[in-house]
């Protein structure tokens, strides 16, 4: 009994209550980033934006979930329910799947495995399948063209995503997230790879279906493109889902290029245990700040046309990311700065 | 060097920096939102809004059922009935007006003789169902009653312009 207790009992209860401790915040983080956004883009086009539910408004994005709850899911009746179904709930538990390698401070991580970046990059591939899903199952055009744009789009990006992130391999010499981020202790990948960070912004931005790249939704063509046919709970799970893999992709953005939890300067009190009590401060801080400019870029710029899209994917981003690829391995070697 | 140019605003990505740069600047912008239940913007004197009836100050209704409203709305929304009264006044029996085909043309209160039928200041008048905007006589004395003092004011300012 007390071997069953010590041996498995034990173990999958705290690993539970730590799923818990990231899925709670979580959730809260993303219901308040959906609150930012309309106050963000308010603010860029002069408005006030919500501010009557609650002080500020701040009670909104509860009064919206409660809203959606209540209502009533519609499938249509020419859609396959089963697939109609899982699809959102596959895309939002993918959207939190991938947290469990993200690490919050050193050893502050749910499942510290050496490959953490690649288990992230084929979790964030894997959204695509939701998308898809929704828009074939849906049985309607907008649905359908809207996943047809989502695949070739996601596909797209991907590739020059993955040279970036090999460039960041290359300097941090892990795919250990952790390792990853103690290997900027000297200086932030963002400086020495600008280029790169903002290769990488731009194709996290085409990753997770964001304005300028936000074509799959369109809502002026599409209606909302892959999701039109969705209401109630199943609308707010894509929804939930589109913001947790934003909040995910930022997650990564300040890992691989802004230093994950390391204070910007070193200096007391940032130093030696006290580390430890801001780490969380400061990956929460570098999170909200690309965030921030998730919703900055969607109040500036206009939606892509497709063409150009695939253009700048494919003939530019490509092209440059390998080439940058190239060059930061050759100065990595003839300077002997290659990590053992 | 205009491909040079081209080139350098491309790479270093100037103009994408200019438009979030303008986008910075109006974050901190005061917001030019007027909090609408809370706070509303000004309304001129001409405002055309929901009918009213209007009495004279001795509480005899201003109507004398000459019709003129109802021959000149352009959207046949008015509708008056009238017969002698006891004391051998002309009075409308009815007085009809169908909000839903109303345009707020304010054509009825231009032709009105004795400044009975007006649009007042009041746009706050939805209703749940349709037949509640079929306003009869005794809803318009209502809003006669309710909004005189600022017809009369609105009136009495728009006075010297017409």
């Amino acid at each position: 009994m007390a071997d069953f207790w010590q041996g498995y009992a034990l173990p999958v209860v705290i690993t539970v209550a730590e799923i818990v401790a990231i899925i709670v915040p979580l959730l809260v983080a993303i219901a308040y980033l959906t609150y930012a956004e309309r106050k963000v883009l308010a603010w860029a086009q002069l408005r006030k934006g919500p501010n009557v539910v609650g002080p500020f408004g701040l009670l909104q994005p509860i009064a919206d979930g409660a809203k959606l709850l209540f209502k009533e899911t519609v499938i249509p009746s020419g859609a396959n329910r089963v697939v109609f179904l899982a699809a959102p709930i596959l895309t939002f538990s993918l959207s939190l799947m991938a947290w469990a390698v993200i690490p919050f401070d050193k050893g502050v991580v749910l499942a510290n495995i050496n490959v953490g970046i690649l288990y992230l990059f084929a979790i964030s591939s894997l959204g695509v399948y939701g998308i898809v899903m929704a828009g074939w199952s849906s049985n309607s055009k907008y649905a359908f063209l809207g996943a047809l744009r989502s695949a070739a789009q996601m596909v797209s990006y991907e590739v020059s995503m993955g040279f970036v992130i090999v460039t960041v391999l290359l300097c941090a010499g892990s795919l250990n997230l952790t390792a990853i981020v103690e290997a900027q202790r000297t200086i932030w990948y963002a400086i020495p790879l600008l280029p790169m960070f903002v290769v990488f912004f731009i194709s996290v931005l085409a990753e997770t279906n964001r304005s300028p790249f936000d074509l799959p939704e369109g809502e002026s063509e599409l209606v909302a493109g892959f999701f039109v046919e969705y209401s109630a709970m199943s609308f707010a799970l894509f929804y939930l889902g589109e913001y947790g893999s934003m909040i995910l992709m930022s997650a990564m953005t300040s890992i691989l290029f802004l230093g994950g939890w390391l204070a910007p300067f070193n200096l007391e009190p940032f130093t030696g245990l006290a580390a430890h009590l801001w780490a969380g401060f400061w990956f929460a801080l570098k999170v909200a700040l690309v965030l921030f400019c998730f919703l900055w870029v969607r109040a500036t710029v206009p939606r892509f046309r497709y063409d150009q899209l695939m253009r700048l994917g494919w003939k530019v981003f490509l092209p440059f990311s390998l080439f940058w690829l190239v060059l930061t391995a050759g100065v990595l070697v003839t300077t002997g700065w290659l990590p053992k | 060097m205009a491909f040079l140019d081209r080139g350098a605003r491309a790479v270093l990505l100037s103009e994408l920096a200019a438009g979030l740069w303008l986008t910075l600047r109006h974050m901190f912008k005061t917001p030019v939102t007027v909090n609408y239940p809370y706070e509303k913007g000004p309304l001129s004197p001409r405002f055309r809004g929901e009918h009213a009836l209007r009495r004279y100050p001795n509480g005899e209704e201003r109507c004398i059922a000459c019709k003129l409203c109802e021959a000149v709305c352009p959207a046949l929304a008015i509708t008056i009935e009238a017969e002698p009264r006891e004391d051998g006044s002309r009075r409308t029996t009815r007085y009809d007006i169908d909000m839903t085909k109303c345009i707020y043309c304010g054509f009825c209160q231009e032709a009105c003789p004795v400044d009975a039928i007006v649009e007042g200041p009041n746009f706050e008048f939805a209703t749940e169902t349709r037949e509640e905007l079929f306003y009869d006589k005794a809803k318009l004395l209502t809003n006669g009653d309710r909004w005189e003092a600022e017809i009369a004011h609105n009136l009495a300012i728009d006075a010297p312009y017409r």
